[in-house]
């Protein structure tokens, strides 16, 4: 009991202390924790990582996310992120209609393979009508069209050592004073192998245009927005994320957002 | 003890939640944000006037002048244009990859230290004794309604009708609808759970509920503060650590009690 009784009494100093430092000097002082090294940064982190095993259990691998009926599509899909790559290599495939596009699966495969746009849109294709969430907080409903990943993979041999995908994609989406920062992302094979999880080449029965990622986007339907890597060409399957960028497998990742991004 | 780790937790979420907000400062009704269509009910933002740039807040089709506390703050030789300012951020500056980290620390802490709570006052029957309403505190409620208005209070060893109709509300009501409006953001598990976003009537809304609670339990927070300075704050206090209460005068003696 007595143990209880410091206990308490410690928490209400404590809370009591940082209540009235709080109010005394405003709220700077937790900006250490925008510190992306930072000891107790890292340690509030963790949560992140219970939040990713919390939901892989919660969830079966093959449930689906919700799909929407026509009449909820009351808008153009809003454009985020990278909106026109100015890279040499995407704006000559853009000039030729991605006549020349190949996406590439390689890496921790029997066989790397590539596919033209057009062998992607001759392969069995699966519409959804699906709430894309952005990291921001808003929500659009649109109508992607393309083939399920999955089977892709599997034309490729997926070995059994390899624990993630990654998407490597055409967009500069930063420049630096060393050069071109391009988007990528990843993700487990759970995400990789969903069945709405699908190489998009279509959005509300259009043509997926360049501000929506064209001529391939992945959809990874029960994740928020910038686990739907655009612009893409190159699939990669590995076993460790650390020699990708800054080694936390994604660019938004590598800037202090949960790998898993389904929360 | 689980009243301070919420304490510390409410605090964090708070103060990291406006971050995020941050990030989108407008409020939907519906499944999805309308940018071509308008479903917004709350929209914090800046404009350009003729006089220089001003803070706006639209509510309900509403718009006010906010400058200097939403939209538009910070000095007059550096403005700053966030939502809320950064002096109830965390962190002070603009920093969504850091305030989604902290939220969702202390939104784990939050749920485990809220379970924890009710396992323990089912067992030892605050919940039943303390917390769930009776016959006799609805038909209490008018006359104790009327004396808080007074500002005459009874200090028994029981909560008060007002009392447990506060707590009531605050366990079973608004700390269930922030923790499912949170969990049904999560694309994850909306998956899991469907039900959820028809509950709610969509991502967006409840959205929109999860800020709408945050304000009745900031609100919840600041009555409470100034109930405890008007009941005796050093009473109180000690009460929560030790256990040791001094009723009114007049309070029925009970077994057990100490002189």
């Amino acid at each position: 009991m007595s143990n209880l009784i410091l206990n308490r009494r410690r928490l209400l100093v404590g809370s009591a202390a940082l209540g009235s430092s709080l109010a005394l000097s405003g709220c700077d002082q937790f900006d250490f924790l925008g510190q992306r090294g930072n000891p107790a940064r890292q340690a509030l982190e963790q949560a992140n990582v219970l939040t990713y095993k919390a939901q892989r259990a919660l969830i079966g691998e093959q449930t689906l996310a919700r799909e929407y009926s026509a009449s909820e599509i009351r808008q153009g899909m809003k454009p985020n992120g990278s909106t026109e790559p100015t890279t040499p290599e995407y704006m000559f495939l853009r000039q030729g209609n991605f006549a020349n596009y190949k996406l590439t699966i390689k890496g921790m495969v029997e066989r790397e393979v590539s596919f033209t746009l057009d062998q992607l849109r001759n392969m069995p294709a699966r519409s959804q009508i699906t709430r894309h969430d952005c990291v921001e907080g808003w929500s659009c409903i649109a109508k992607w069209t393309g083939t399920a990943l999955g089977p892709v993979l599997d034309m490729a041999g997926v070995k059994p050592e390899a624990r993630y995908c990654v998407y490597h994609c055409f967009d500069n989406i930063q420049k630096t004073l060393s050069g071109e920062i391009f988007y990528y992302e990843s993700s487990d094979l759970v995400d990789a192998y969903h069945p709405q999880t699908i190489l998009a080449y279509g959005l509300n029965d259009q043509v997926l245009p360049v501000s929506n990622g064209a001529p391939v986007r992945l959809r990874i339907e029960r994740a928020l927005g910038y686990k739907q890597p655009k612009y893409l060409h190159t699939i990669e399957l590995v076993d460790d994320l650390t020699p990708f960028g800054m080694g936390k497998g994604g660019y938004w990742p590598d800037n202090g957002y949960d790998w898993y991004g389904g929360i | 003890m689980t009243h301070w780790v919420w304490a510390i937790c409410l605090f964090f979420l708070l103060l990291s939640g406006l971050q995020i907000f941050n990030a989108h400062p407008a409020l939907y009704i519906g499944q999805q944000s309308g940018f071509e269509f308008d479903n917004a009910v709350l929209r914090i933002g800046a404009v350009n006037t003729p006089d220089g740039p001003r803070g706006q807040t639209t509510v309900f089709g509403k718009t006010f002048d906010t400058t200097g506390v939403l939209g538009m703050s910070g000095s007059a030789e550096q403005p700053s244009f966030v939502g809320f300012p950064g002096a109830v951020t965390i962190p002070s500056f603009r920093d969504l990859a850091t305030g989604r980290v902290v939220h969702f620390f202390f939104g784990w802490v939050f749920v485990g230290a809220l379970f924890v709570w009710f396992l323990a006052s089912f067992i030892n029957g605050h919940l039943r004794r303390d917390i769930l309403p009776r016959g006799q505190d609805i038909t209490g409620l008018p006359k104790d309604v009327a004396d808080h208005a007074r500002f005459r209070f009874h200090h028994t060893r029981h909560y008060s009708p007002l009392q447990k109709l506060s707590y009531f509300g605050i366990f079973f009501i608004l700390f269930p609808l922030i923790i499912l409006t949170g969990l049904t953001m999560s694309p994850g598990m909306d998956a899991a759970w469907p039900w959820l976003l028809d509950l709610f009537g969509g991502r967006q809304t409840a959205r929109t509920i999860h800020f709408g609670v945050m304000v009745l339990l900031v609100l919840f927070f600041i009555i409470h503060i100034v109930m405890v300075l008007l009941a005796g704050p050093l009473n109180e206090l000690r009460s929560m650590i030790t256990g040791w209460y001094r009723t009114s005068p007049g309070t029925l003696r009970e077994e057990g009690d100490k002189p």
